[in-house]
């Protein structure tokens, strides 16, 4: 069933069990005001979990930037040594940890996203509940009128469609929140497996090519500015290191 | 007509601008009927900032039963096509 069709199944069935269930119109009003603190409390759950997952992609960001400059120094190493197979194997890591982080960066914007809508709903779900508190109350004082029946109706429809409204968003930022737990997991077990083939595994294979020959053509670009940098390298480091030991005897 | 926009909230609609809306969802059903995915995501963004720019957002305050209920903007064309057929979310 469709999400949108699903939020007016959704709200219309469980308003009607509500309002069919109660005998006692006040019960009604109770038993609605009860499920709206919950789903206030499930709401504030759900900004929370999206926020903490936010911040496990950050910190895993910042893994992966340290990780990336590992790999570049590693890669100048190789190359201070004559191993230019090694340099190569590093900076195609490298390659596909940077690529990792592009994507990390575009999740969190979403995430961003996700975590502002949920706050702005839970401000209008608490607001909304705050008024109904008031209006039961008031409604209840004057039960007795069989107004006080089109009244109970009217509200709890009113708040029910916003309930349903924010139960959905929820379960929407709930399975992002899941993905990218899965996600997070799969990046961490890669870093430290020291393996990243396959990263590109949700892409078709044109993107993967393409991606593969970006990522060569970055790495040779990468070998030939190492391999200029290193060829005025060793003689600077030995002024460096005579300069050290003159220090020292002095 | 009171218009929620699923996610963001509940908006005031005059009549005038509910016609233009209904245009664009009707425009936005043949899209989604044609299969016009690019399209259709342009069209139901309009859609969404039509009734955020020239709608009166209604206040957290108020409890209202909404009209018409528009979807979210990121939609899959999947739920699309459940929700955008026949004569759209505005009736003709």
């Amino acid at each position: 069933m469709g999400l949108f069709k699903r939020m007016e199944t959704v709200f219309k069935s469980k308003m009607n069990t509500v309002l069919n269930r109660m005998e006692d119109p006040r019960e009604t009003l109770d038993y609605s005001y009860e499920r709206q603190l919950e789903m206030l409390q499930n709401v504030k759950r759900g900004v929370a979990e999206v926020t903490s997952s936010k911040k496990r992609l950050e910190l895993q960001r910042v893994k992966l930037i340290q990780n990336i400059d590992k790999l570049e120094k590693q890669a100048k190493d190789a190359i201070a040594v004559g191993r230019e197979d090694l340099a190569r194997l590093a900076l195609e890591r490298k390659a596909a940890l940077a690529q990792q982080v592009e994507e990390i960066d575009r999740e969190i914007v979403e995430l961003e996203k996700q975590q502002e809508k949920l706050i702005a709903s839970e401000k209008r779900l608490s607001t909304k509940v705050e008024i109904f508190r008031t209006r039961k109350e008031s409604i209840k004082a004057q039960y007795s009128a069989a107004e006080a029946q089109v009244k109970v109706n009217e509200s709890v429809t009113g708040i029910s469609e916003e309930m349903a409204d924010v139960g959905l968003a929820l379960e929407r930022a709930e399975n992002k929140t899941e993905e990218m737990k899965a996600r997070a997991e799969a990046i961490d077990e890669l870093m430290e497996a020291g393996t990243l083939e396959d990263l590109t595994g949700g892409k078709d294979k044109i993107d993967r090519e393409l991606a593969k020959i970006s990522a060569q053509s970055n790495v040779e670009s990468e070998l030939a500015r190492l391999k200029a940098e290193a060829g005025k390298g060793p003689e600077k480091t030995k002024t460096e290191e005579e300069g050290t030991e003159e220090r020292k005897e002095v | 007509m009171i218009i929620r926009i699923m996610g963001e909230g509940q908006y005031r609609a005059p009549e005038a601008l509910c016609d233009e809306l209904n245009q664009i969802d009707n425009r936005i059903v043949d899209l989604v009927n044609e299969g016009k995915v690019e399209e259709f995501r342009s069209e139901l963004a309009r859609l969404i900032s039509q009734i955020k720019e020239r709608g009166e957002p209604i206040k957290a305050e108020e409890i209202l039963e909404s009209d018409i209920i528009v979807p979210p903007e990121d939609l899959s064309f999947e739920e699309a096509k459940n929700v955008f057929k026949g004569s759209g979310i505005f009736e003709d």
